[in-house]
């Protein structure tokens, strides 16, 4: 007869048993969103930085609207997330040092202005339509050239610690193995930086700009890849429970659309096309940026759900 | 100052749930949910087959994630026995705590908030016991200052074997189980 370990209990907490699934689709959606808004602005913060606003056409100019629209979108999902919603409030009542989503929380009200301050560089039409002034402060601004650059670097410091907070917040969780490691953030930033290089390359008028975000995407994808075996490595020589939580994305439940969404359709195949792309083998299509991008939100998706899937063992006989 | 855990003697316990109900209605909690709850363990090869049960809740532990994981606050040390608390007017209904705790002891309240045992502390503080220990039938349970060596848990632990869960998950619990 066959060896027996069999441990039952009697708990049933929704969305606790039998696994936990307390962070549905708002927390992937936010962790995505906020991780491609800092990408944007690490970018849009070194074309400001490199004096490149000084183009007509610089990507520089439509990445802080999007990206504010963007993060706003993210916010609102975190904040759909919340079960005591009406004390949203009390995130901003205080600072909690030893907790990574109190440092988000006070991260995300300074993001804000420095992506005002990117804006009003050259605010679009219909702003200053409605808001004359804005004209006025824009010039104001442009008068000094190291101003610009110190907005420059102010999106690129914040954009990096938006990007990497993320991260952290999971990693900080060691209840979970999967996200028990200090890669995390760096996977995350990275991701981030790749799925905003796409989504810039996508809408940049600018030619230059546009070839030089492939070839970044390309060198992103490439860390990436690189990150990933890192943390497996990380995992597969730690403890058991990290061990099997790493055989969740490797081999197990979440292997299919780790390795088809992931790293094929995410990170190899628009590799592939944007290596080719900016060889001049085949012209730059939208493709690969669309699928950096889906690749993105497919990984926060699983990070997240096969995080808190992972789980320490509890069983004494042995 | 007070440590406040329990010390469960799993030879004892016949997993009745009787201190399931009791902390139950004690503490009001909804339909659906659980702050403690009955784990069987069974390990071996028939007919050598061993079998432990336990009534197992929040550990109180002495490192909490829970506590650290907290945005606002709301999340808590409390001031007598290091019973660990939330706040439920401070609190968000984040769910991180839920999730950095590894004993997946919290839940999220129908009302919005986290919650979980609290060692019954409005009841400690008048002198009494927690419901569950109570209650129990058998007399497993037993609840206490640890940190007196004096106290009847200090005692059973010097006499007795015992484990604790998840040892390795680095939160020193609480709660030992005594085998
Ligand atoms: S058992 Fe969980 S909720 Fe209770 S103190 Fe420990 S880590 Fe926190
Ligand atoms: S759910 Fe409440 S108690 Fe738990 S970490 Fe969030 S704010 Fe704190």
């Amino acid at each position: 007869m066959n060896e027996l370990l069999e441990i039952t209990t009697t708990r049933n907490n929704p969305h606790v048993d039998p696994s936990m699934g307390m962070w549905e689709w708002q927390i992937p959606v936010y962790l995505f969103l906020g991780g491609m808004v800092a990408g944007m602005m690490i970018i849009a913060g070194y074309f400001l930085f490199t004096g490149r606003h000084k183009e007509k056409n610089c990507s520089c100019f439509f990445i802080p609207i999007v990206s504010f629209v963007l993060l706003s979108l993210g916010m609102f999902a975190l904040f759909l997330d919340l079960a005591h919603k009406l004390y949203v409030w009390r995130l901003y009542t205080t600072i909690q040092f030893s907790s990574p989503m109190s440092w988000g929380a006070w991260i995300l009200i300074l993001v804000y202005p420095a992506l005002i301050a990117n804006i009003l560089i050259k605010p679009a039409k219909w702003m200053t339509n409605r808001i004359p002034i804005l004209t006025e402060y824009s010039k104001k601004i442009n008068e000094h050239p190291f101003l610009v650059k110190n907005i420059g670097i102010a999106n690129m410091i914040l954009g990096m610690m938006l990007g990497a907070y993320t991260g952290v917040l999971l990693s900080t969780l060691g209840s979970r193995p999967l996200w028990n490691t200090s890669l995390l953030w760096v996977l995350f930033l990275v991701s981030g930086l790749s799925a905003a290089a796409a989504f810039v390359h996508l809408f940049a008028k600018n030619k230059y700009e546009s070839e030089l975000l492939a070839k970044a995407d390309n060198g992103f994808l490439v860390i990436e890849l690189f990150v990933f075996v890192m943390i497996f490595l990380g995992l597969l020589s730690s403890a058991r429970p990290h061990i099997e939580a790493a055989h969740l994305l490797l081999s197990g439940a979440y292997a299919p659309v780790f390795w088809v969404f992931v790293i094929g359709i995410g990170i190899i195949v628009p590799l592939i096309i944007q290596l080719l792309a900016v060889n001049h083998k085949v012209s730059h299509t939208a493709i690969a940026p669309i699928l950096v991008i889906v690749g993105g939100l497919i990984l926060r998706f699983v990070i997240v759900s096969a995080g808190q899937f992972s789980h320490w063992f509890n069983a004494h006989l042995h | 100052m007070p440590r406040y855990g329990m010390v469960i003697d799993t030879r004892k316990c016949v997993g009745c749930q009787d201190c399931v109900i009791a902390c139950k209605t004690e503490n009001n909690i909804p339909e659906g949910y659980n702050r403690d709850w009955i784990v069987t363990e069974s390990h071996g090869k028939f007919p050598d087959i061993q079998m432990e049960i336990r009534t197992e809740r929040c550990n109180h532990c002495s490192e909490t994630p829970c506590v650290s994981c907290c945005p606002t606050g709301a999340s808590h040390i409390h001031d007598v026995g290091g019973v660990v608390l939330v706040t439920h007017e401070m609190c968000i209904g984040c769910k991180a705590c839920v999730e950095a705790c590894p004993y997946d002891a919290r839940y999220i309240h129908p009302d919005g908030y986290a919650d979980k045992c609290t060692f019954c502390v409005h009841r400690v503080e008048k002198g009494e016991k927690p419901a569950c220990v109570s209650v129990c039938p058998t007399y497993c349970m037993h609840f206490g200052d640890l940190d007196d060596p004096n106290s009847e848990v200090s005692k059973l632990l010097q006499s007795r074997k015992w484990h604790v869960n998840l040892p390795d998950a680095g939160t020193k619990p609480n709660i030992f189980y005594l085998v």
